[in-house]
């Protein structure tokens, strides 16, 4: 089981969050302007990077807020976690 | 001179009495300059899919790599689990097709892969359950697919080991039971292919790293880069599950998976008490017996993408938890160890097969937590589709194009569980 460090809790067990896939995918602003292969880009397509990954997490299960963490998915281990409004 | 020799009643009892089995394919250290079809990954269904490339198409200048060992990775992972009783009619005509290759392949392989159709039973646990699974039976007879339904006491009479009492924190309220349904031996999957693809010419290459996919000047593909140096191929097939995210890329082709971790786990041998395999997806416990007598348990993927081939100590004993309830038998029995594997899943919770953006690039992945039972059908199809160049029937709804169109195959909402 992973420990999370929250920005807003601290480390806490990794049960008391959900996951929520790559982070910083930003959707088209104007998605009827985009074709469709761009479209399926955004909504489907992921670096399922082997090594560094910036992922969101939520601490559903605490403060209920989102929050981004880079961690290497070969270690599982976790380099850093950052408020949404914080640079990646 | 190839070491494969039809196996006859006679000669498994002359190697039975002198204990001298030798190789059953060979095993090149190093791969040739060219060759005509690479095939990225040597499991299960890339073995598969050189052999009936080799058997089928008469193409027999094919490698299959691979960066560790035959039948390594998923295919030596997985708990074995067979049906074709899925929802949609793409899914159940694969699945299916895999099945009928099933019952036939010890024989065509002349290798025995244990394949045991002793039922595989899928428990209801509530008012949703119960109409997702009959609204499947009466899709797969639709589909001429062997497909019951069965209410509580039939279930109990089916597996006298489950628990069907009403002190159940989730009843068992009924249960769709594929007959056709069973088990293989994973590893003989491998190894029978291996063995039946080797004598037909097909070099197998393990401890060879793909490390780049190079391509020509029309951008179509032209061999691979790998830690045994460069080969050139004009068709190249990835079949690599967890890792073909990675592969992918060095084409530039970018694609809908994520990877997980998912976990198994085995209990200490005992005398035969499972008759069939009983799944839950509801309070998720997939349990079956190995003919060596252990219990042969599958757990949830983890929550969060990894390739580290471990998962968290707490989704295994959730599933134990599961197991214990509706098995109370099986309460006092040890587990002999746990392992994990990187399934390749995809957003519609549907394989993908087919063509790629590349020219000469072929792709088979995304079967995500339930690849295993589809062996011999995928790589049927996948054969097919490498040596035709456009994909086969049965293999055309699966291609990576469904995500631009729209054209998804949802089992993962056909199903109403997590997978």
């Amino acid at each position: 089981m992973l420990l999370i460090p929250c920005p807003w809790c601290g480390p806490r067990p990794e049960n008391e969050f959900h996951h929520g896939g790559a982070a910083h995918i930003a959707r088209p602003a104007e998605p009827s302007a985009v074709d469709d292969g761009r479209w399926a880009d955004f909504l489907y397509m992921r670096e399922n990077p082997k090594g560094r990954h910036v992922e969101r997490w939520r601490h559903s299960h605490g403060c209920g807020r989102f929050f981004n963490c880079a961690r290497d998915t070969v270690t599982d281990q976790i380099s850093r976690t950052y408020r949404p409004d914080e640079v990646p | 001179m190839s070491p494969v020799t039809h196996f006859s009643l006679a000669t498994l009892l002359r190697r039975a009495v002198t204990g001298r089995w030798g190789r059953q394919w060979r095993a090149p250290a190093w791969p040739k300059p060219a060759y005509d079809v690479v095939i990225v990954g040597a499991g299960g269904h890339g073995l598969a899919t050189a052999y009936y490339l080799a058997k089928d198409h008469g193409i027999r200048n094919i490698a299959v790599l691979d960066k560790g060992w035959l039948g390594g990775g998923n295919t030596g992972r997985n708990t074995t689990i067979i049906r074709s009783n899925y929802l949609w009619d793409e899914s159940a005509a694969i699945y299916e097709h895999a099945l009928k290759l099933w019952e036939s392949l010890a024989a065509a392989l002349n290798y025995n892969v244990m394949y045991s159709p002793r039922g595989v039973m899928m428990l209801a646990h509530n008012e949703a359950d119960v109409r997702v699974f009959k609204r499947h039976v009466h899709a797969n007879r639709l589909q001429g697919i062997d497909n019951e339904w069965l209410g509580p006491a039939e279930a109990k009479a089916f597996c006298p080991p489950l628990n069907t009492g009403p002190d159940l924190r989730y009843p068992v309220l009924g249960a769709a039971l594929q007959r056709r349904g069973g088990v293989a031996r994973h590893d003989a999957v491998a190894w029978g292919y291996a063995r039946a693809a080797s004598a037909l010419g097909v070099d197998i290459i393990e401890n060879c790293e793909v490390t780049g996919i190079t391509r020509d000047r029309t951008g179509a593909a032209s061999g691979v880069e790998t830690s045994r140096g460069a080969i050139a191929a004009r068709r190249v097939g990835v079949v690599a599950a967890g890792h073909t995210s990675v592969l992918m890329a060095m084409a530039g082709v970018r694609m809908p998976l994520e990877s997980f971790p998912l976990q198994a786990l085995v209990s200490e041998p005992v005398k035969p008490i499972m008759p069939c395999v009983v799944m839950s997806n509801t309070v998720h416990a997939y349990i079956s017996q190995s003919d060596k007598g252990e219990l042969v348990i599958g757990a949830s993927t983890d929550a969060y993408t990894s390739y580290s081939q471990a998962g968290g100590l707490h989704v295994t004993s959730h599933t134990m938890e599961a197991v214990c309830e509706l098995f109370p038998t099986f309460r006092r029995l040890r587990m002999l160890r746990n392992w994990g594997g990187i399934v390749d899943v995809t957003p519609d919770r549907s394989p993908i097969i087919g063509t790629t953006p590349v020219p000469g690039l072929f792709v088979n992945c995304g079967w995500g937590t339930g690849g295993f039972k589809a062996t011999p059908g995928s790589g049927h199809v996948f054969a097919d589709t490498i040596a035709r160049g456009e994909p086969h029937p049965i293999a055309a709804p699966f291609a990576l194009d469904r995500f631009r169109t729209g054209r998804l195959i949802d089992e993962a909402a056909a199903a109403a569980v997590s997978h």
